[in-house]
């Protein structure tokens, strides 16, 4: 199992930012390794993100994402309390979900 | 003690009504569109994701990314409008060696408005894409100078 998402989401206005942090290794396909063989990729390929349960985002990412990969969103009318929960899956089928409550 | 038959029926019923809650993950992911993220530039994304229109530059799009990025393993990039009843959001840079970064589904919970870090080979424009839900297809350019590649050894 893969390392826990860092979610932070904040209350502003009538909405919520949400900004996450995931744990990823992000691995391009393009790099060689020591023995100049090319180093598999390996990235998250769909990420969901859901509002008291209720999906509100999907996205499907290319290995161009960066490590440990950031993204920010704003959920529309997220009071404090709500719960946040985001999901991500790789290409090796690896999956993970953590949750957040709004503050 | 239960007997392996036993478990399988079990986890069985249990991923049922999770499926039927729709909290199974797997049932609410589209499928990985891997031809849209070979595609080597803009014209082949939006017909790998079936984009209809051709695309036009609009300034109700706006790309948040740095003039120089020092970086090219991290590259902050942003894209949003202001417009409403946006389907997709596509973040693209032109010069890697598959264009597509990101594609962004987006439902009316939440604002035209993300931002992610992506890596870059080497200097190039970035697109900010806007999929409208009328079939208007929109977007917004600008070029990123990187001082050190992020793709390669």
């Amino acid at each position: 199992m893969a390392d826990p998402m860092r979610i932070r989401a904040q209350v502003a206005g009538n909405n919520a930012t949400v900004r996450v942090l995931m744990n990823h290794e992000m691995e391009s396909g393009q790099r060689k390794d020591t023995a100049g063989k090319l180093i598999p990729a390996w990235h998250i390929t769909e990420v969901m993100a859901t509002h008291n349960g209720k999906s509100v985002v999907t996205a499907e990412w290319g290995p161009a994402v960066s490590k440990n990969p950031f993204i920010q969103f704003t959920v529309k009318g997220a009071k404090a309390g709500d719960k946040i929960g985001v999901t991500w899956k790789d290409n090796k089928g690896d999956t993970r979900t953590d949750e957040a409550v709004v503050s | 003690m239960k007997n392996r038959r036993d478990t399988l029926k079990h986890s069985a019923v249990v991923a049922a009504i999770l499926a039927s809650a729709g909290l199974l993950p797997t049932t609410v992911f589209a499928e990985f569109n891997k031809t849209a993220f070979e595609a080597k530039n803009l014209a082949e994304v939006l017909k790998a994701t079936g984009a209809k229109g051709a695309p036009t530059e609009s300034t109700d799009v706006t790309i948040t990314a740095p003039d120089i990025a020092e970086n090219g393993a991290v590259v902050p990039l942003g894209a949003s409008t202001t417009l409403a009843g946006v389907k997709q959001i596509l973040i693209l840079v032109e010069k890697n060696p598959s264009a597509l970064v990101a594609m962004f589904n987006m439902t009316d919970s939440i604002e035209a408005n993300v931002s992610t870090r992506a890596k870059m080979g080497q200097s190039s424009d970035v697109y900010a894409v806007a999929v409208m839900n009328d079939g208007r297809t929109l977007f917004a350019k600008k070029e990123v100078k990187v001082t050190l590649g992020g793709c390669g050894g």
